[in-house]
């Protein structure tokens, strides 16, 4: 345990040297907050005040709060496992005596927790400056809200290990990788909530874990998800894919040690 | 010496060797059109999202609206195809290549453009043409010479402000030093800004979406203009007919914004 | 943009009277940021070039020697026009390097020892093709002189091999010719034997001895190695934290600094100290006394006769001489010049 943490911390310390690229990063983010929330207002107003259980309020307080939590849970493009596989120096890792999925676990929740508050805080000050946001008042949703995003960090990076663990077998995943992108963002609700896409959308994206990685912290901070039961069952819902993600992780990465092909030079 | 080579063949030059050192990569090629696909297809998805719930969107319908995403979309692809190498500027001044490139007897910035003209980027163009005839066929334009032509200059003067935009990221780097995610939000947020209705914008955003980062004239203006509709407050649809010259502007202030910055960098070292 | 002057890119510049480099109380500050405590930083004003002036004359060959950090690069760096300078001025090939940047660019060929010049994923051969087309040189003008360089650099074995793929010594050659193609009147070489075995820098060196004198180019080289000094360079310039230290030719600088080489003997047993021999120092022991450094002044004795002393007390089984390195030269020209 002690080795993880170990792990843990230096992902935040890596992080912690990238001081003006966290900066951007808030800019961006909180720029992008002002457009979405836009958008979604305007769509909201648009349908007569309420549209998919989110009114104007509540609606503000989804665009801000997704944009504050993408960071740490990163859903976009990620490739450093698959680099250290290209060179080859993936042996390195795997001969030490932690098991690989969770070093890297580790080291993505430290870096998660690194980022969070310089990249959360930001736009949401902006936001409530500018837009106004209902965020709610007692403790649960936040508690709840916490949990919730932890799985989503810890889900969203036992998919994107999935995926890295492709290079064992291909030479170049940028294809792969910009189609998980793109799909990511349509289905966890990060261009538009979940709750708006089509039934026959929704249906695609409650069979994936994208879903669980925005739209369900977003959800629960954000004080959509209100009753105990109806938050458990959110939190469920992650802990299976959570658990779905890293297990199929285990395996992939079983057969990929097994069949250790080196490229080299 | 009348049989010394043009200063264009120079260019030419430079820009022949990266496509061959391109498609030498043909495997990855056909990956990278399928991701541009892809990546039009989500752009398009999140339209359609919104209108299957609402009729309209900051004043404007569906056949509208589509029209202002596909001529955003067309001057984006195709001013990211000639400029998106601007994005390199920070790599390239980190690993020193600017250097090698200002010891050459070419301009910087025509290097850096020309240098990494990607195919791939231009069949996202492409793409977006093919989009736009079809939405051209049901959008019910009242048709006009002037509009015709307005239409015509649209995708260009669209490509020549996206192009200002890049270029003046481009310039930016030379001040700050990790910042290049900065501009993002100003390229790409531009680059969503445009997709949409400058209407649903609060007027403090629709002003600087419009005026600093002129996103609402590579797509809404036009299309007011094409169809004849009112602008919202701040944005009159006159407005429309002067994105041409709002592109040749652009370009212009961009390009001493790139001088400025190439002066920082000569100045202060890199 | 379009030049349209008779520019004939400097077919050599020959011995006729005109300066190259014209240096004049060069200074080039920079901002350096340094971290002082835990949050704050420090901003401080280096000065790598403090007041630099030399000149070099068309057909000159010179050596830029000093230490790392001493400010080469930089000085480098504004004469090619990729630095503003402070203060002063600089002229190359009688122009303003920034502000004629594109225009010295037709007249200067440049190899930087760590950075390519070339196309990484493309072959040499296309590589000089691009550079012919990017200096406008017509067909009846490049294609016989890359002819020309290809046999004297004899790279015809690897012309059609991606640079990515080529060794140091082949990538080397190759940008040389690059740099020479469009027939510099000037030509810059920082660092260019740097990694390169011995038999490959000789070779390069020989090269360029040639090309020099048939065409009156001008060099102006930058190296840590002494030899490359001796074979190719007329004139020293030795620049140390910015300012030059030392002008003049080779044998001037050995005989200011009084350096030293270094013979370096293994004996068939271990001996006890080789002290005393006249006009040489016992600079170095090692295993008890079976190998033994003495380091004499090439003016008062030679390696001879410092063999003789030696082989007069102990059984000598092999030997080598170390000649001065420039760090020991710069660090001693330092010490001398009592600052």
């Amino acid at each position: 345990m002690p080795v993880l943490w170990a792990f843990a911390v230096g992902g935040f310390r890596r992080f912690s040297r990238y001081r003006a690229a966290t900066v951007a990063g808030a800019f961006t983010n909180t720029v992008f907050g002002l457009l979405r929330a836009s958008v979604t207002t305007a769509v909201v107003a648009s349908a007569g005040g309420t549209l998919g259980g989110y009114d104007t309020a509540s609606v503000i307080t989804y665009a801000w709060l997704s944009q504050a939590v993408i960071a740490a849970v990163h859903v976009f493009a990620w490739t450093e496992l698959a680099e250290r596989i290209r060179t080859g120096d993936i042996v390195t890792d795997l001969s030490r005596p932690v098991d690989l999925q969770w070093q890297w676990l580790a080291a993505d929740l430290g870096r998660a927790g690194f980022v969070l508050i310089p990249r959360a805080l930001p736009p949401l000050a902006v936001g409530a400056l500018t837009f106004g946001m209902n965020l709610p008042t007692a403790p649960g949703p936040y508690l709840f809200g916490l949990v919730s995003l932890v799985l989503a960090v810890a889900i969203s990076f036992a998919c994107r290990f999935l995926l890295n663990l492709a290079a064992f077998w291909l030479l170049d995943l940028r294809g792969p990788m910009t189609l998980y992108v793109i799909v990511n963002n349509l289905l966890c609700g990060l261009l538009l909530p979940v709750w708006w896409l089509p039934d026959w959308l929704r249906t695609v994206a409650a069979a994936t874990p994208f879903p669980s990685m925005v739209q369900a912290p977003v959800d629960l901070l954000g004080g959509r998800v209100t009753t105990p039961g109806q938050m458990a069952q959110t939190l469920a819902v992650q802990a299976v894919w959570l658990a779905l993600s890293l297990l199929a992780g285990r395996w992939v990465l079983a057969r990929a040690t097994r069949r250790v092909v080196i490229q080299g030079g | 010496m009348a049989d010394r080579p043009s200063a264009w063949s120079a260019y030419r030059a430079v820009l022949g060797a990266r496509l061959r050192a391109q498609t030498a990569y043909r495997g990855s090629f056909a990956m990278e059109v399928a991701g541009n696909l892809a990546n039009s297809g989500l752009e398009f998805a999140e339209i359609y999202v919104i209108f299957h719930n609402v009729r309209a969107l900051g004043g404007l319908d569906l056949k509208a609206s589509l029209l202002v995403f596909t001529l955003s979309r067309v001057g984006f692809s195709l001013a990211d195809g000639m400029a998106g190498s601007m994005d390199e500027v920070p790599r390239l001044v980190r690993s020193g290549t600017l250097e090698v490139l200002m010891l050459r007897p070419l301009s910087l910035l025509g290097q850096i453009v020309t240098a990494d003209l990607a195919l791939r980027r231009f069949g996202r163009a492409v793409l977006a043409l093919g989009v736009l005839a079809v939405v051209l066929r049901i959008v019910p334009v009242p048709w006009t010479p002037a509009r015709v032509a307005l239409l015509v200059a649209t995708p260009v003067a669209g490509a020549a402000l996206f192009t200002a935009l890049f270029i003046v990221a481009g310039a930016v780097q030379f001040w700050l030093v990790d910042g290049a995610e900065a501009t993002n939000a100003f390229t790409y947020g531009g680059s969503y800004a445009a997709t949409y209705s400058a209407a649903v914008l609060p007027l403090p955003l629709r002003v600087f979406f419009s005026f600093v980062v002129p996103a609402a004239f590579v797509g809404y203006l036009p299309t007011l203009a094409l169809l004849g509709l009112p602008g919202p407050a701040g944005l009159p649809a006159w407005l429309g007919w002067w994105v041409p010259a709002a592109g040749a502007a652009a370009l212009g202030l961009a390009l001493l914004a790139w001088r400025a910055g190439v002066r920082r960098y000569t100045g202060a070292g890199g | 943009m379009a030049d349209t002057r008779a520019d004939t890119a400097g077919t050599g510049g020959g011995r006729d009277g005109q300066v190259a480099v014209e240096v004049h109380d060069l200074v080039r500050e920079f901002e350096v940021r340094r971290s002082v405590g835990r949050l704050r930083r420090a901003r401080e004003v280096v000065r790598a070039v403090d007041g630099v002036s030399f000149s070099i004359a068309a057909g000159g060959s010179v050596g830029y020697i000093g230490a790392n950090g001493a400010g080469k690069s930089t000085t480098i760096k504004m004469l090619t026009g990729i630095l503003t300078p402070t203060s002063g001025t600089v002229a190359t090939c009688g122009l303003d390097p920034v502000r004629h940047r594109r225009r010295l660019a037709r007249r200067v060929g440049v190899v930087f020892g760590q950075r390519s010049q070339l196309w990484w994923d493309l072959p040499l051969a296309e590589s000089l093709r691009i550079l012919a087309a990017i200096h406008r040189l017509p067909p009846a003008v490049w294609r016989p002189r890359r002819d020309e360089l290809v046999e004297r650099l004899e790279l015809t074995e690897f012309l059609t091999t991606p640079v990515r793929q080529l060794s140091l010594g082949q990538r080397m050659r190759g940008e040389v010719a690059a740099a020479l193609l469009h027939s510099p009147a000037l030509l810059v070489l920082d660092e260019p034997t740097v990694g390169l075995d011995v038999l490959s820098k000789e070779r390069l060196r020989i090269f360029l001895r040639e090309e020099l004198t048939r065409n009156g180019t001008t060099l102006l080289l930058t190296t840590h190695d002494m030899d490359d000094v001796e074979r190719l360079c007329e004139r020293l310039l030795v620049v140390d934290h910015g300012q030059l230290a030392y002008q003049g030719n080779l044998a001037g600088l050995v005989a200011r600094v009084g350096a030293q080489r270094v013979l370096v003997v293994d004996l068939a047993e271990p001996a006890p100290p080789l002290d005393g021999i006249p006009d040489t120092t016992l600079v170095g022991l090692e295993a008890g006394g079976l190998r033994q450094r003495l380091a004499f002044s090439p003016e008062a004795t030679t390696a001879a006769a410092v063999l003789n002393a030696v082989s007069s007390r102990a059984r000598v089984r092999d030997l080598s001489v170390t000649e001065p390195d420039i760090e020991e030269v710069v660090r001693r020209l330092y010490l001398s010049s009592g600052r």
